[in-house]
C-alpha cells in the first residue's frame, strides 16, 4: 500500500508528540497552586509549544494542500472514507483553533509571547479583560474537542491494525517500524 | 490653603493677624498662591504602575489604591513638594489569584509593610517641563535615596506629573527565597507613576 510522503510522515510525528506535551503541561501547569517559578516556566514552556505547533501545522497543511494523500483501499466502505476524511479535517482545523486560541488568551491577559525568551511575537490584540475569560473557556474547550477527536483517531487508526489488517495505520508510520516487513 | 504654607511668615504673628481682615482676600490669595501650596489631586486620571520582564516576557501592572500629594506652583518649581503612598496589596497583574501572592511574604509582604512610599527632598527645575526628582524611596522596610527626572505639563487645564524611576528590586527584598533568581523575574524593576492635579 501506498505510504505518506517522509515530510508528511516526520511532521504527523512531531506534531503528535509537541501536541501531547503541550496538551499535558497544560492540565499540569494550571494545576499548580499559587505562584511558583515552576509554574511560571511551564506557562512559557506551553506557550512556545503551542506557537511551534502553530508553525508546524502552516507547514503541515501547505504539504497536504500540494501532495495528495495516499488513497484509501477500494474495499474500504464508503461512509468510513468519508469520516475518517472529515475526522482528519476536524484535526487540521483544531491543530489551529487550539494553539491561535491560547495565544489569543494570553494576549487578552496583556502578557506577549517571548518565543524561547527571545523573539516577541505580534500582538494580534490588545489586553482585554471582559474578552479574557471568553478566550480561556473557549482555550479549555477547544483542547477537550482536541482529546475527543485524536482519541478517535487513534482508535480507528489502531482498528485498522489490528482488527481490519488493512495497512491504513502502517501508511503513517515510520519505516524504521516496519523494515524487513513491508 | 493654609496659613503655615504661606510664605509671609509675618502674618502668622499675633499682633499682625488683627490687621488680616484689612488685607482683601483676593490679594492675600493672590500672594499666598505665589508659593508652594498643596493642589488636589484627580486620582482618576493618575496612575501607578510597575513594568518588568518575567522570562523576558514585558509584564506592566497597576497599583489600584495610592494617594499623592503635591505641593506645586508652576511660578516656583524649587519650592514644590510630593509625597506617594502606595498600598502595596493593590498591585493588579489581571489575576485574582496573582494578585493574592504578590501581596504574601516573599513579595510585598503587605500583611507587615502595607505601604510603600515616595518623599520629596529636593525638586530642582531642569530646563522647560522638567524637573529633577531626590527623595526617599521606602518598600518592604527597606529604604533608598533615589533621583529621577520628572516631566511637568498641562493637560486639559490640569498639572501632569509624568515619570520613571528605575530600581532594582533585590535591593528592597522584593522577591524572597526561589524569587531571587533574577532569571526567572529580574531585578529591573520600572515604577512609571503619572499623577494629575488641579491647577
Amino acid at each position: 500500500m501506498q505510504r505518506y510522503t517522509r515530510p508528511a510522515i516526520l511532521l504527523h510525528w512531531l506534531i503528535a508528540v509537541l501536541i501531547i506535551g503541550a496538551f499535558a503541561m497544560g492540565l499540569v501547569m494550571t494545576d499548580i497552586p499559587g505562584l511558583t517559578p515552576t509554574k511560571l516556566k511551564y506557562y512559557s514552556w506551553h506557550k512556545w509549544a503551542g506557537v511551534t505547533i502553530l508553525a508546524l501545522a502552516a507547514l503541515r497543511l501547505l504539504w497536504r494542500l500540494a501532495n495528495r494523500a495516499p488513497p484509501y483501499p477500494a474495499a474500504m466502505p464508503r461512509w468510513q472514507q468519508s469520516s475518517a476524511h472529515t475526522l482528519h479535517c476536524l484535526l487540521y482545523v483544531l491543530m489551529f483553533a487550539v494553539p491561535l486560541s491560547g495565544y489569543l488568551h494570553t494576549l487578552s491577559a496583556g502578557v506577549p509571547v517571548v518565543y524561547f525568551g527571545v523573539f516577541k511575537l505580534p500582538l494580534l490584540i490588545d489586553a482585554n479583560a471582559e474578552l479574557k475569560p471568553v478566550l480561556k473557556a473557549l482555550h479549555y474547550w477547544l483542547n477537550m474537542g482536541l482529546a475527543g477527536a485524536v482519541g478517535l483517531h487513534v482508535v480507528a487508526a489502531l482498528k485498522h491494525a489490528f482488527i481490519d489488517r488493512d495497512g491504513i495505520m502502517q501508511r503513517m508510520l515510520p519505516s524504521f517500524f516496519f523494515q524487513g516487513n513491508p | 490653603m493654609t496659613l503655615s504654607r504661606c510664605p509671609f511668615p509675618l502674618l502668622h504673628l499675633p499682633r499682625l493677624r488683627h490687621l488680616l481682615p484689612l488685607l482683601p482676600a483676593s490679594l492675600l490669595a493672590v500672594a499666598c498662591a505665589a508659593g508652594a501650596a498643596p493642589i488636589k489631586t484627580d486620582l482618576a486620571n493618575s496612575s501607578v504602575a510597575i513594568a518588568f520582564k518575567q522570562m523576558n516576557v514585558p509584564v506592566e501592572a497597576k497599583f489600584k489604591r495610592f494617594s499623592a500629594g503635591i505641593d506645586y506652583d508652576a511660578g516656583k518649581p524649587e519650592l514644590a513638594k510630593a509625597s506617594v503612598d502606595i498600598d502595596t496589596a493593590s498591585l493588579d497583574l489581571g489575576e485574582a489569584e496573582m494578585n493574592k501572592e504578590v501581596a504574601k511574604k516573599d513579595w510585598f509582604n503587605s500583611a507587615q509593610y502595607p505601604k510603600a512610599s515616595f518623599v520629596s527632598s529636593s525638586i530642582k527645575p531642569a530646563g522647560a517641563g522638567k524637573l529633577n526628582v531626590t527623595g526617599k524611596l521606602s518598600i518592604k522596610g527597606k529604604s533608598a535615596d533615589v533621583s529621577f527626572p520628572l516631566l511637568v505639563k498641562l493637560e486639559a487645564g490640569k498639572h501632569v506629573f509624568e515619570g520613571a524611576l528605575p530600581i532594582k528590586r533585590l535591593a528592597f527584598n522584593i522577591g524572597e527565597g526561589e524569587w531571587k533568581d533574577t532569571g526567572m523575574v529580574a531585578d529591573d524593576v520600572t515604577i512609571k507613576f503619572r499623577v494629575s492635579a488641579a491647577p
